[in-house]
């Protein structure tokens, strides 16, 4: 078990390495670590299409549909506790309010989060995390950076995650191995919403980094600034 | 005499009233052609048992007729759209929306009985760009901003971009063209939309 796993992590690297040599064209300017970052989603590429993706498409085909639906709403719950508190550090109130809203009729009515009454009760989930909150501050992004497992991100949002990562509440949990399960099947439930978007990208995308990127960029300003982009700020 | 000029006048009106009707407003024109698919999508077999031919027929007949590849293409193209000679341009344009229709085919097969709201249009009456304002609600999930962006044209109006929550497909292929272009000036980036197209169709 141990050697394939290194075996599967070589390979990676290595092709990583010579991919990273093989791309050194003129840089986007929203991305100086190209070739470092490309090395990273070679990695990426490896370690999540052989071991990841397939455990996570097993998860989708074999767990029916209602216990995934409760288990994204338990996550969703505390996502929604969290939005509420970043929108509020970025003073947006009605957010902030509708998010609170969610959290305590979900968590009161919906079985501590299982059931997501708010949504049938119209109050709409939100979208916002620490690293928006900085960018609503003026922290611009940074460059672009990509995390093999984690993703597409920037110096500014993935400081978000290390905020929102050590903020808890799941990393509260005294007894180590429920706290690992909960991570673990945190992780699989955020991966699985992914699976969708992918065959989408996979079939449009010339290039699948470039894509990502972009899209991801172009993601992050529209949720910051709520949909209303200011024109001269749409190009990095 | 005086009752055919009249008629000659009734004809005449009717003749310039006509193409006023049958401007169909742009909010209207997404709704109506949105509502037309997915009713195709819920009743048509075929389409239920996954027959790409029959989806990316469905798509070709209701939906491209409505968007501007030509101007989709020259958009994502940016500045390297004029340094193109018109031969490359036409198989660019080709290759664009024949890639297009091959992901727009994808993502159908994802539908999934969503609900969709048209949001009220927010423009002037005498505008000829405007965004045309949808969104896909889903269950325990932020709902999905689907936005079209619309010209008028004679033959009525016309999407040159799809912006699906927040990501723009023009603005994200510009620099997926570009990089090709870098790499393999313009022959390079057809060569490449082509390979794709060809690779994935078996």
């Amino acid at each position: 078990m141990k050697s394939s796993w290194t075996r599967v992590l070589l390979i990676a690297l290595s092709s990583a390495l010579f991919a990273g040599c093989a791309t050194t064209g003129p840089a986007s300017p929203a991305d100086p670590f190209e070739p470092w970052n490309r090395a990273m989603y070679q990695v990426h590429e490896v370690v999540d299409g052989n071991i990841v993706r397939p455990a996570v498409q097993a998860y989708v085909d074999y767990t029916p549909p209602p216990v995934r639906q409760t288990i994204s709403n338990f996550f969703g719950n505390i996502d929604d506790l969290f939005t509420a508190i970043t929108a509020m550090m970025a003073g947006k109130g009605d957010m902030a309010g509708n998010s609170l809203g969610r959290v305590i009729v979900n968590t009161m009515w919906g079985i501590g989060g299982l059931i997501d009454v708010a949504s049938s009760g119209d109050i709409p989930k939100a979208n916002f995390d620490f690293g928006l909150a900085f960018g609503a501050w003026g922290i611009p992004q940074g460059p672009y950076l990509f995390v093999p497992l984690l993703g597409p991100t920037t110096v500014r949002d993935g400081s978000g995650w290390v905020v929102r990562f050590y903020t808890g509440p799941i990393g509260y949990i005294p007894d180590v191995p429920a706290r690992n399960v909960l991570y673990g099947i945190g992780a699989v439930d955020s991966r699985a919403q992914a699976l969708s978007a992918e065959a989408i990208v996979d079939q449009a995308a010339l290039d699948r980094y470039t894509f990502i990127r972009r899209a991801y960029l172009q993601r992050r300003q529209y949720l910051l600034y709520e949909g209303k982009v200011p024109p001269e700020k749409e190009e990095e | 005499m005086k009752a055919t000029s009249r008629i000659g006048l009734a004809v005449l009106a009717a003749a310039f009233a006509l193409p006023a009707h049958a401007q169909e407003a742009p909010d209207a024109l997404v709704k109506r052609v949105s509502q037309e698919v997915v009713q195709i999508i819920k009743n048509d077999p075929k389409v239920q048992a996954g027959d790409q031919g029959r989806i990316r027929e469905v798509i070709e007949s209701k939906l491209v007729p409505h968007f501007d590849a030509e101007r989709m293409t020259a958009l994502a193209m940016g500045r390297n759209w004029r340094q193109a000679t018109p031969e490359q341009q036409k198989q660019l344009v080709d290759q664009f929306r024949t890639l297009l229709i091959r992901t727009y085919s994808g993502a159908l097969n994802q539908y999934r009985d969503q609900q969709i709201d048209y949001k009220p249009l927010r423009a002037d009456p005498n505008a000829t760009d405007v965004l045309v304002r949808t969104e896909v609600i889903r269950q325990g999930q932020p709902p999905v901003q689907i936005d079209y962006g619309m010209e008028k044209k004679d033959g009525g109006w016309k999407a040159y971009d799809v912006i699906v929550g927040g990501v723009s497909l023009v603005t994200n292929y510009r620099d997926e063209f570009s990089e090709q272009i870098r790499a393999g000036g313009i022959d390079g980036l057809i060569k490449t939309l082509a390979a794709k197209n060809g690779g994935a169709a078996k």
